[in-house]
């Protein structure tokens, strides 16, 4: 069997284990792109869950559809409040398409609904195409499976086979499985060696190796069953590669060797070679075999990822009555600007008809609408974005590359009307930084000011760090997204209190780093030096920014590079 | 309702255990945030303390949980008046709840049938004299929490509605859980809580065992594990009950008002909420250990649940504001 057919025979075994009881395994992380292997896989699951269809939940889903609400046809018809059901209410299991895009408002709505034990189950759909995308982590830690389909080529996605029997008797046995006391030792050590934190996921581990001993038919979860579930449920959470080497410096795991994936129409798996090993290190070495392949670049996106979207969190967003995504609308007062949602205010106008038509002296005609029932349309807009330039004014080179810099603002202002940028400029040069350029989206001012630039003197890199933090936490406090880029080539050599202290300015410079990845602004590093400037890259790698050697930057690769390394809004 | 996990059998996190059972013993220190990583028993903890806190004198059909008939709002039409014990309400209230739901509104089956006007409790009736629960606060919609803030303030619920003015007690103490990297919270919100803590992933391996093992028999025989705790959470209670006979003559020193005073001063917090907070959680505390009169050693057990949530942020203590108020602490109670 290659790789990719061992891999889809454990993804076979996972839907086996997963279809034996949804609910306490919270659900699959499926992680493909839409083509005909995603398709196997949901096939799959309707085959062994013995259904032909999912309710499925769509990221941008209303409340009503997810929790339920007054069914206003039925209810005027029958003269009776008829509610809806919720989808999430009824139990079962249910498709959560597009997860990549759903916001954090709907992912902890289903969290809840998972935590609160309804015998639901969610298989999230992600086709996250750029690295960092993704399910946000409330969901996916509550999903026990994480499938990762995209290295599985068409032709071993076989059609997957399901004994229905046997899934029958396991649903019987699992209750009754039990497992050694030294399993929970095991599971939790084999989490911290692959830096796995959550305590969720070594539960799951330890329900998924108990599914998996009632499939075999035993009561007692043994070796192969824990190694399943580390395979499973640990590996494809792992954030670090586990350090300890087995004692005789085995080679690099092949593919074949602890995999050896169990298929539930052939029991009788042959002696696995893994169980030579002492338990702890077999189960190491399954989840080794199933680490991600690119587990280390994966896992640096993803932390870059994080600190982009990092505190600011909701707040990115805005909500008005003016612009943007329209939302659900809400109860509220006409005035200000606010723009009525005709529909929603006669629906919830609807059923008091019959009761004011009776209250009312004298009777009047018509519809009925009181202030109560008025509902305005809302929309969301994502906030303006200010990127914060933090140019060195120090040294030889200054002039030109404080002149490459004004150019390339300029370059992101011309084009900023329709992505609602504004531009900030910090300075720093001698004993200490200036904000030269206040956010600012208009490209007259920002010439009128930027005309003469001085320069010259020391590098107080800490000092100028510090204006741009000040600034973006000034602007995210005015609803606006703050991103910093800073450019420079030389070394700090100025410390904050605007002593020539090489030592002191190195640590201040490396504090301020830290307080800027603290905020989770997100950053770029540009060095402009003639060769990659020593120490600035680790700089960069403290702030959590992306670190771009640009020799002889000019105005368009300067805006191309800050374009491409901070997020757009 | 089916078995919540045991509050005594939550494993570490005693911070957090120990704020909530401060404002069990006096419901007037406001409210808790417990805000950190993912699955450290945040929920569980609240419905466990729900399964532990002692009952409520009430009167049984009470919407609102009214301690003596005089109490009974107006509007309540009461069948059932006799007085009774009600487990102390802990209320959840979900993310995609409606303002309806959250405040009441009228009662639409008795609209469409009869067409009567009658008004229908919400949550926040419901949670009177109890516990107001909102998982992922910080996620909760803008108008949502600028109605509770109000609420929280006033503890009175006021609705206006088809002609009809509605009013009811709403005194309640909130508790909050979040996680931080989904979007911090707004510091009006903030404020109201009257204690916070920051839980984390338990690192220790043994800790981390222990508390797969609880869960797992949990999960095994819910009704087995329950009863096997019984014992200890029967302790806490009496303790708690115990404590709040004590808190009203617990005496408190100028010496004491003067730490409290120095350490909020030192700190630089916002407002005297939190000088107050702080001396009410440790008289609580004080209380809760059983001593006659509130010590240093009570406002230190205390400080760090309620300070650090009111304290300016700065950009270059990268330590968390739980180790600066430590510290200062230390500096000024020697």
């Amino acid at each position: 069997m290659t790789p990719a057919q061992d891999r889809w025979a454990s993804f076979n075994l996972a839907i086996a284990l997963f279809a034996i009881d949804p609910a306490p395994l919270g659900g699959i992380w499926l992680r493909a792109r839409v083509g005909p292997v995603r398709d196997r896989i949901i096939q799959a699951l309707n085959k062994a869950l013995e259904t032909d269809f999912f309710p499925r939940v769509h990221p941008n889903i209303s409340d009503e559809a997810l929790f339920g609400g007054l069914d206003l046809s039925a209810t005027l018809a029958t003269g009776r409040p008829i509610q809806t059901e919720g989808l999430l209410n009824k139990g079962g299991t249910v498709i959560l398409t597009m997860a990549e895009s759903a916001e954090s408002a709907l992912l902890a709505r289903l969290a809840g609904a998972l935590d609160a034990e309804t015998g639901l189950s969610i298989i999230a759909l992600d086709e996250a195409a750029e690295e960092g995308e993704g399910l946000g982590h409330s969901l996916s830690d509550r999903l026990a499976l994480h499938l990762q389909l995209d290295a599985i080529p068409q032709s071993a996605a076989q059609e997957m086979e399901f004994d229905s029997t046997a899934l029958a008797e396991a649903r019987a046995r699992f209750p009754h499985v039990q497992h050694a006391p030294d399993d929970y030792r095991d599971l939790c050590l084999v989490a911290e060696a692959l830096g796995v934190t959550s305590l969720r996921a070594v539960q799951h581990a330890l329900r998924l190796a108990r599914h998996s001993a009632a499939l075999m038919g035993s009561d007692q979860v043994e070796q192969a069953d824990l190694q399943l579930a580390v395979e499973l449920a640990l590996a494809p959470r792992a954030t670090q590669i586990p350090e300890t080497a087995p004692p005789e410096q085995a080679p690099p795991p092949q593919p074949q060797e602890p995999e050896a994936q169990e298929n539930p129409s052939d029991p009788e798996d042959p002696q696995k070679e893994g169980e030579d090993l002492p338990p702890f290190e077999a189960l190491i070495e399954a989840a080794k075999a199933m680490l991600p392949p690119d587990l280390l670049a994966r896992l640096a996106a993803q932390r870059a990822a994080r600190q982009s979207k990092g505190s600011s969190g909701t707040g990115n967003r805005k909500k008005g009555n003016h612009r943007g995504r329209p939302v659900a609308s809400r109860s509220g007062e006409l005035g200000g600007g606010a723009r009525i949602d005709l529909m929603a205010t006669l629906r919830s106008a609807a059923p008091w008809q019959g009761l004011r038509a009776h209250t009312t002296a004298p009777k009047p005609r018509g519809l009925h609408i009181r202030k109560s029932d008025i509902r305005v349309k809302q929309f969301e807009q994502s906030s303006d974005r200010v990127i914060i330039f933090v140019v060195d004014a120090s040294g030889s080179s200054a002039m030109s590359r404080m002149a490459e810099a004004k150019g390339a603002i300029e370059l992101m202002l011309a084009e900023a009307y329709a992505r609602r940028d504004h531009v900030a400029l910090v300075a720093f040069r001698g004993a200490g930084a200036d904000i030269l350029l206040n956010p600012t989206r208009s490209l007259v001012q920002t010439k009128r000011r930027l005309q003469d630039l001085p320069g010259g003197g020391g590098t107080p890199l800490a000092a100028g760090l510090k204006s741009a933090l000040d600034l973006a936490v000034l602007t995210s406090g005015k609803g606006m997204t703050p991103s910093i880029a800073v450019l420079t080539d030389g070394r700090a050599n100025v410390s904050l209190d605007g002593s020539a202290n090489r030592a002191q300015a190195g640590e201040d410079a490396q504090n301020m780093a830290k307080a800027l990845r603290g905020r989770g602004v997100p950053a770029i590093v540009i060095d402009t030096g003639q060769r990659p400037t020593r120490g600035l890259d680790d700089l960069a790698k403290v702030m959590g920014a992306a670190y771009v050697p640009l020799p002889r930057a000019d105005a368009k690769s300067l805006s191309a590079a800050v374009e491409a390394a901070l997020p757009s809004a | 309702m089916s078995h919540a996990f045991p509050f005594s059998a939550i494993v570490g996190q005693d911070a957090m255990k120990q704020a909530m059972l401060l404002t069990a013993i006096d419901a007037g220190i406001g409210g808790v945030l417990v805000f950190g990583d993912r699955g450290t028993g945040k929920s569980t903890a609240v419905r466990g303390l729900a399964a532990l806190l002692p009952p409520i004198t009430a009167i049984k059909g009470c919407p609102v949980n009214s301690a003596t008939e005089a109490d009974i709002p107006d509007w309540a039409n009461v069948a059932n008046r006799e007085v009774g014990e009600k487990p102390t309400p802990v209320v959840d209230l979900p993310l995609g709840a409606t303002e309806d739901r959250v405040v009441g509104a009228l009662d639409i089956e008795k609209a469409l049938a009869k067409g009567e006007k009658a008004f229908e409790a919400g949550l926040l009736a419901r949670a009177n004299r109890g516990y107001l629960y909102i998982d992922e606060v910080n996620l909760l919609e803008d108008h949502l929490v600028d109605l509770l803030l109000d609420v929280a303030q006033s503890g009175e619920n006021l609705v206006e509605r088809e002609g009809l003015s509605i009013r009811h007690p709403a005194r309640f103490v909130l508790v909050g859980s979040g996680n931080p990297e989904e979007g911090e919270l707004r510091p009006q919100l903030l404020d109201r809580f009257g204690l916070s803590v920051e839980v984390k992933s338990p690192k220790d391996i043994d800790t981390r065992i222990e508390v797969i093992k609880r869960r797992d028999a949990f999960d095994q025989d819910r009704a087995k594990f329950v009863k096997s705790w019984a014992k200890s959470d029967e302790t806490i209670r009496k303790s708690i009950i115990a404590a709040r006979k004590r808190l009203s003559k617990i005496r408190t020193s100028d010496a004491i008002l003067k730490d409290c005073a120095a350490l909020c001063l030192e700190l630089g917090s916002d407002g005297l909420r939190g000088e107050l907070t702080l001396l009410r959680a440790a008289r609580a505390q004080a209380a809760f250990e059983g001593s006659s009169e509130i010590t240093r050693a009570h406002l230190r057990a205390v400080a760090p649940m309620a300070l650090s949530h009111r304290l300016r942020r700065d950009p270059l203590d990268e330590a968390g504001s739980t180790t600066r108020v430590m510290r200062t602490v230390e500096a000024v109670l020697p």
